[in-house]
């Protein structure tokens, strides 16, 4: 009993991690589906939004609902601000270039978030009490874990929702799959480009919001969590959502059961040598489909 | 730009050992040997990862890993087992190579971005273990009493004498690369930068090439590495994370992909513009981003290389008016 408990508990944790994860590797997905590269600002973006909801939730004492969503806001407008800098006017367009300016770009975010926060770690309220919840098992849960699990799926189901049904949602599928051929159709792949980095800005966060209050926030929280979120999206195979989601939740209870079962120190280095292997088997993550290259 | 420097090759080489050889006439303060010094250290380790990146095409985002391994065989044998210097320094090279060879040959098969990430995946592993394996590493605080290298009689132990060691090994390592790159095996590695269809078509083993140049880099960061642990004589997990990994690449950027002398620029700018900028103090994160940007988006081709570039366009264009 005592062990199947502990088990549960280890399994909620990693469910939850997974889907801060899933959340980051959407935000590296959708923009490398409009551009092929891997954005390392990504990271950026998700301690921005905790430090955002902390400067308005604690320190302006703003409603936290309101607060959640000027911050959503304000990293999405951070996100485009980069894309329509920097990452347009770029005079090469080779992807090692633009992906070592988005670790430049993340080096200023992160020096400025340095300089206005300093390095101290601060918490933000939990969405609604830490008054435990316990589970028939025996295992507990504390509301924090189901406002992320909530949270998770919704903002899945609106992205769905958003690039089946309605037609800037198919555009941007239309520029995934072919710039030039949605450039023909007359499909303005500039503002596609615009539009994924607003809204990976936008999941980066809410990620970032919403595991804020479990475990605090500071200006370089991000790197970890984006780093993982980057091997999620890689694990699932890049530009699949359904492959971030499997991919985020695989790495999420990889972690919390290795750091369990075997060892906390060993957690990241057996995350990450899990998806070594996988790659290894599987060149092109879980879910991912080969590719014919072009001469 | 490449084919001028090429012809001018053995002229460079003579400058720059001329230049180590009268450096230390014009500096004398400790500080600054540091640096130098550093500088000589970094540019071991970019002129093995320009070997990948600008001319077999591969991203590595792993080789604090190798770097550290390199420290670490070093530290370690000397350390806790008495080993003599040269051969463990050698021993490390080794056993670096082959662990490059291990991660490299399933590695290289992975494209773009997934390698990227398997590169990235490999580094942080490595780098956890240091901090773990705490009976052989010492852990988070390291290892401490590294003895400084010694030929016969002669021992480096003091900033000066390290600078003639380590300038001697870039010297060399420069050398071999340029001969390196100038033989069948340089053709080979160009072709595949080229087109690595179009190169497996006419003969090339593409895969094989590509593993042994990962190998061969992972060994120049390894050199690089023993060469810091025996300067340094203490050495820490945090040295060799993440950030290292970046750091390198950004140099083989900044400096320009594919070219041999701007690994040098690259590797002695970045490490020079990091150390002046520590008096912005608080915002040198940001001016070292802001710096980086910059280069990036205006100069891509790398500082060298393109700054050559906007003064042709600017004589061309004067050529034109007239």
């Amino acid at each position: 009993m005592e062990f199947s408990q502990q088990i549960a508990q280890y399994i909620i944790t990693g469910l939850t991690i997974g889907a801060i994860y899933a959340i980051v590797a959407m935000g590296f997905n959708i923009i490398h589906n409009a551009t092929g590269i891997v954005n390392f600002a990504q990271c950026e973006f998700i301690s921005l939004g905790g430090m955002f909801m902390y400067s308005l939730a604690v320190l302006f004492k703003v409603n936290l609902i309101i607060a959640f969503f000027i911050s959503m806001a304000g990293v999405a407008l951070i996100g485009a601000l980069i894309e329509m800098g920097p990452i347009r006017h770029a005079r090469s367009k080779e992807i090692i270039i633009l992906i070592f300016l988005t670790i430049g770009l993340s080096e200023i975010l992160r020096g400025t978030a340095q300089v206005v926060w300093g390095t101290d770690n601060v918490g933000v309220p939990a969405f609604s009490g830490e008054t435990p919840i316990h589970l028939p098992g025996g295992a507990a849960i504390v509301p924090q874990h189901i406002w992320i699990f909530a949270i998770t799926v919704m903002v899945m189901l609106m992205l769905r929702y958003f690039f089946k049904k309605t037609l800037m949602g198919k555009a941007m599928r239309a520029t995934a799959v072919n710039r030039r051929a949605a450039a023909l159709a007359g499909i303005s792949v500039n503002r596609m480009v615009l539009f994924s980095f607003a809204f990976s800005g936008a999941l980066g966060a809410v990620a970032g919001m919403i595991i804020a209050p479990i475990s605090s926030t500071s200006y370089d929280t991000g790197i970890m969590l984006g780093l993982k979120g980057f091997a999620a999206a890689i694990l699932g195979g890049y530009g699949n959502f359904a492959g971030a989601i499997l991919g985020g939740i695989i790495l999420g209870l990889l972690e919390s059961l290795g750091a369990g079962l075997i060892s906390s120190q060993y957690k990241d280095a057996i995350a990450f040598f899990v998806l070594l292997l996988v790659l290894f088997l599987k060149p092109r993550g879980i879910m991912g489909y080969g590719e014919s290259e072009r001469v | 730009m490449d084919l001028l420097l090429k012809q001018k090759d053995n002229l460079c080489f003579g400058i720059l050992a001329l230049v180590i050889v009268a450096i230390p006439v014009f500096v004398e303060s400790k500080y600054y040997f540091i640096v130098l010094n550093v500088i000589g250290l970094n540019t071991l380790v970019v002129v093995g990862l320009n070997l990948l990146i600008g001319f077999a095409g591969q991203i590595s985002l792993g080789h604090a890993a190798f770097y550290g391994l390199g420290s670490y065989f070093s530290g370690i044998l000397t350390v806790n087992y008495g080993f003599p210097l040269w051969p463990a320094m050698l021993v490390g090279m080794l056993a670096t190579g082959a662990v490059a060879y291990l991660i490299g040959y399933p590695s290289l098969k992975l494209r773009g971005n997934y390698l990227v990430m398997a590169t990235l995946g490999f580094g942080i592993i490595i780098n956890i273990l240091m901090g773990e394996l705490e009976q052989f590493t010492g852990g988070h605080d390291g290892l401490m009493g590294i003895p400084p290298l010694a030929i016969g009689g002669l021992t480096f132990d003091d900033d000066l004498k390290n600078f003639y060691l380590i300038w001697s090994f870039v010297f060399f390592f420069m050398l071999a690369a340029r001969n390196l790159l100038n033989s069948r095996v340089g053709r080979a590695l160009r072709a595949i930068k080229g087109s690595e269809v179009a190169a497996n078509s006419l003969g090339v083993n593409t895969a094989d090439y590509k593993v042994k140049i990962f190998v061969l880099s992972a060994m120049f960061a390894s050199v690089s590495g023993s060469l810091y642990a025996h300067y340094i004589t203490f050495i820490s997990p945090s040295s060799y994370d993440f950030h290292y990994s970046i750091q390198v690449v950004t140099m083989v950027i900044v400096g320009g992909m594919g070219s041999l002398w701007g690994s040098l620029f690259g590797a002695g700018i970045l490490t020079f513009i990091s150390e002046a900028l520590h008096i912005a103090k608080q915002y040198h994160i940001i001016a070292y981003g802001v710096f980086l940007c910059l280069v990036l988006v205006f100069l891509p081709e790398g500082i060298v290389v393109g700054i050559y570039n906007l003064f042709l366009k600017r004589k061309t264009r004067k050529l034109i008016i007239k």
